[in-house]
């Protein structure tokens, strides 16, 4: 039996003291590919390419960020990553470690995690983000490719805002996940499930108010100055959509 | 130590129909009002708070079927400010939050004299329900049955709970009487029958003196709630 | 430790408010989601694997004395729906009310001061469980048993479901109650050396959802 990958890329964000950001560390690792775009304003881009595929069974992958007081940075990704089934027999990790500093602001918006059939991927998200910190997360999982079963995905997600834990829950689906997980309380049938976190100073003094969306979306003010939308759809377009609305409605009100 | 709580106040919520708040001060006379479907009791409440808001400092509780539609109703006739009154989710069964399980309707009175308070009286309002539904003791101090004549003049006869025990019986709309063919003396002498020496009113709202008895009855209770 | 005074903590018709509550069933039954008696199962399971597993672990733990402020910190965190949140702490304090009114404590005096407004249902019920003379394994069965048969009796009201049809799904759940208290209680226990990060928090996307979309109707039967 084989081990799998470990791969460990890293990156991180620095005020340059002339009105941008610089990336004084920009680390890609094996299947990990990192890449700097072109910078918008203060903001500093990468794009992570060649997650394309992995991760596989045994594989373990982490991504870690830090955004330093007063930088900008925003983390795409070229493609969806597609969890696979592989040699070696066990789950598959994939952990990303963010940490935003008082001042700063990141925008984490990777493309859709695909779990692929026979594949098991435990994904943990966690978040640091200090008192006057911003950010955009995004989290997008689509059960199975088209017209296939899903894989067992679990996925954790935990943020602090200013040492204070505003949110903690974990998302388990597919074969093998705890029962009920397809049923009325879980997806009801759907296979792209997502999220939208956003953390904002000034929800302290003004939180979002709650609202639904269509009947399978809603944005919620989490206990701290963070807000989180979570939304189910049929597909990965239909999710997208919808939470690109709720960006731009808290964009518009806040 | 297990802390007494009938002497000590500790922790801001009582535990139970306790005659004061966590500050000691004298809380607010609770009356429910109960009774069948349509007999007129958000409509007797309404009246009430007319008669009594600027004597008195009023608040109420509606615990309705489906949320707030009694309590709708009171904000539409504008009786009392919206801050005044609160409307109790009670899954479907008025008569289990008024008397098996008044958990709710317990906190429901204790953020209003929170929130809006000091307060003399607070009317507490079930749900349209049987005949057998009456409020606990631990939520209200008395209790005011409303039945009307339309119902059938054989309510009185037939008793149950609410029109037995109640510490006030209104026989409502009794404008209607003629029109469908109640008899009001054989209404009153069924109810005295059932009901010893408990006090009966025959009311009707559309003409004088309206709700004037009851709101007579309501200040004796509160005078010697007082007392 | 009475076994008794688990019969009336655990009791449906303890006076704790909890009749007014459909645990999600109300919007998920308007949605078309519950049906009849197995999709009530599923629902039912859903909810036991995620709310339920948290809840009785929160129990547990309050149940072995972990600070109450940190586990309610804990479950706010796990609680993503404000409706949600409201409602654990409506629960919360109605409960508070009803236990120390039957089992009066120190415990539950200095909770119900440090949360005038209601903490998290589960952390009160932990306590709670305390103050009648049980343990963890008490606390985590209320809990995780409740997260079920809330659902369960309500669809009986929303859908004149057979009363029966709904126990049936309660006495199928069993096994899993079962499963779900044992590792509450593990890891309400890690919770004394490990801190609150050891707490599960499994969520079901379509309760926290639906839960929003019940609090934005106008008219409804239930509180939650």
């Amino acid at each position: 039996m084989t081990a799998g990958v470990r791969a460990v890329a890293r990156i991180v964000a620095r005020d340059d003291g002339r009105g941008g950001t610089a990336l004084p560390v920009l680390d890609s690792d094996g299947p990990l590919a990192l890449r700097r775009t072109r910078a918008s304003g203060a903001e500093a881009r990468v794009v992570v390419v060649g997650a394309m595929s992995g991760p596989l069974g045994g594989d373990h992958f982490t991504v870690e960020a830090d955004v330093e007081p007063g930088a900008r940075l925003r983390v795409g990704s070229a493609a969806a990553t597609i969890a696979l089934p592989g040699q070696s027999k066990g789950e598959a990790r994939y952990d990303v470690r963010l940490s935003v500093a008082d001042g700063a602001e990141l925008h984490w918006l990777p493309e859709q995690l695909i779990s692929a059939r026979g594949s098991d991927l435990y994904v943990t998200t966690r978040v640091d983000v200090g008192a006057g910190g911003r950010l955009v997360l995004r989290e997008e999982q689509v059960l199975g490719r088209v017209g296939e079963e899903p894989g067992r995905l679990t996925s954790r997600l935990s943020v602090r805002v200013a040492d204070r834990v505003v949110l903690d829950q974990e998302l388990a689906c597919g074969p093998g996940a705890p029962g009920g997980w397809d049923g009325p309380a879980g997806l009801g049938g759907h296979r792209a499930v997502g999220q939208l976190l956003v953390v904002r100073p000034e929800f302290d003094e003004t939180p979002v108010t709650a609202r639904v969306l269509g009947e399978h979306a809603a944005v919620m003010p989490l206990a701290g100055p963070a807000a989180l939308v979570s939304a189910v759809a049929p597909d990965a377009l239909r999710l997208r959509r919808l939470l690109d609305e709720a960006l731009e409605l808290l964009d518009s009100v806040n | 130590m297990h802390l007494d709580h009938a002497h000590t106040h500790n922790g801001p919520s009582a535990v139970s129909a306790d005659a004061h708040r966590p500050d000691g001060s004298r809380r607010a006379l609770r009356i429910g009002l109960g009774g069948p479907v349509g007999s007129g009791k958000t409509a007797t409440v309404a009246a009430l708070c007319r008669a009594l808001r600027e004597e008195l400092s009023l608040a109420v509780v509606t615990n309705d079927i489906y949320t707030r539609e009694d309590a709708e109703f009171l904000l539409r006739e504008a009786v009392l400010p919206p801050e005044r009154i609160t409307a109790v989710e009670t899954g479907a069964c008025p008569h289990t939050a008024i008397r098996d399980d008044i958990s709710a309707n317990l906190e429901a009175v204790e953020d209003l004299e929170d929130e809006v308070g000091p307060l003399d009286l607070i009317l507490v309002e079930s749900g349209g329900d049987n005949l057998t539904a009456t409020f606990s003791k631990g939520l209200v101090d008395a209790q005011i049955f409303v039945i009307d004549v339309a119902g059938g003049d054989d309510i009185p006869r037939k008793g149950g709970p609410g029109v037995t025990t109640a510490d006030l019986l209104v026989v409502n709309k009794t404008d209607l009487a003629p029109y469908v063919g109640s008899d009001l003396a054989r209404m009153a002498a069924d109810a005295k029958a059932q009901r010893a020496e408990l006090p009966v009113v025959f009311q009707s709202l559309r003409s004088e003196p309206g709700v004037r008895d009851v709101a007579d009855w309501v200040r004796a209770q509160l005078t010697a709630w007082r007392a | 430790m009475s076994r008794a005074a688990l019969l009336v903590l655990a009791d449906g018709r303890f006076p704790a408010g909890g009749h007014a509550h459909s645990g999600g069933a109300e919007e998920a039954v308007k949605a078309g989601r519950i049906t009849g008696a197995a999709s009530l199962e599923e629902f039912c399971r859903g909810r036991l694997h995620t709310a339920g597993l948290v809840a009785a672990s929160l129990a547990a733990a309050a149940a072995v004395g972990v600070d109450a402020v940190a586990l309610d910190a804990a479950a706010d965190a796990r609680t993503a729906s404000p409706a949600l949140r409201v409602a654990a702490r409506k629960l919360g304090r109605q409960l508070m009310r009803a236990a120390r009114a039957t089992w009066p404590s120190g415990e539950l005096d200095e909770l119900a001061r440090r949360f005038p407004k209601g903490a998290h249902q589960p952390v009160v019920l932990g306590v709670a469980a305390r103050a009648a003379g049980l343990g963890a394994v008490e606390a985590a069965y209320c809990a995780a048993y409740e997260s079920v048969s809330g659902p369960a009796s309500a669809t009986v009201r929303l859908l004149s479901l057979d009363p029966f049809d709904a126990t049936g799904v309660l006495a199928r759940l069993a096994p899993t109650v079962d499963l779900v208290v044992d590792r509450a209680v593990e890891a309400g226990r890690r919770v004394v050396g490990g801190g609150v990060e050891e707490l599960p928090a499994g969520a079901a996307p379509l309760l926290e959802i639906g839960a929003e979309v019940h609090a934005a109707w106008a008219v409804r039967l239930f509180a939650s």
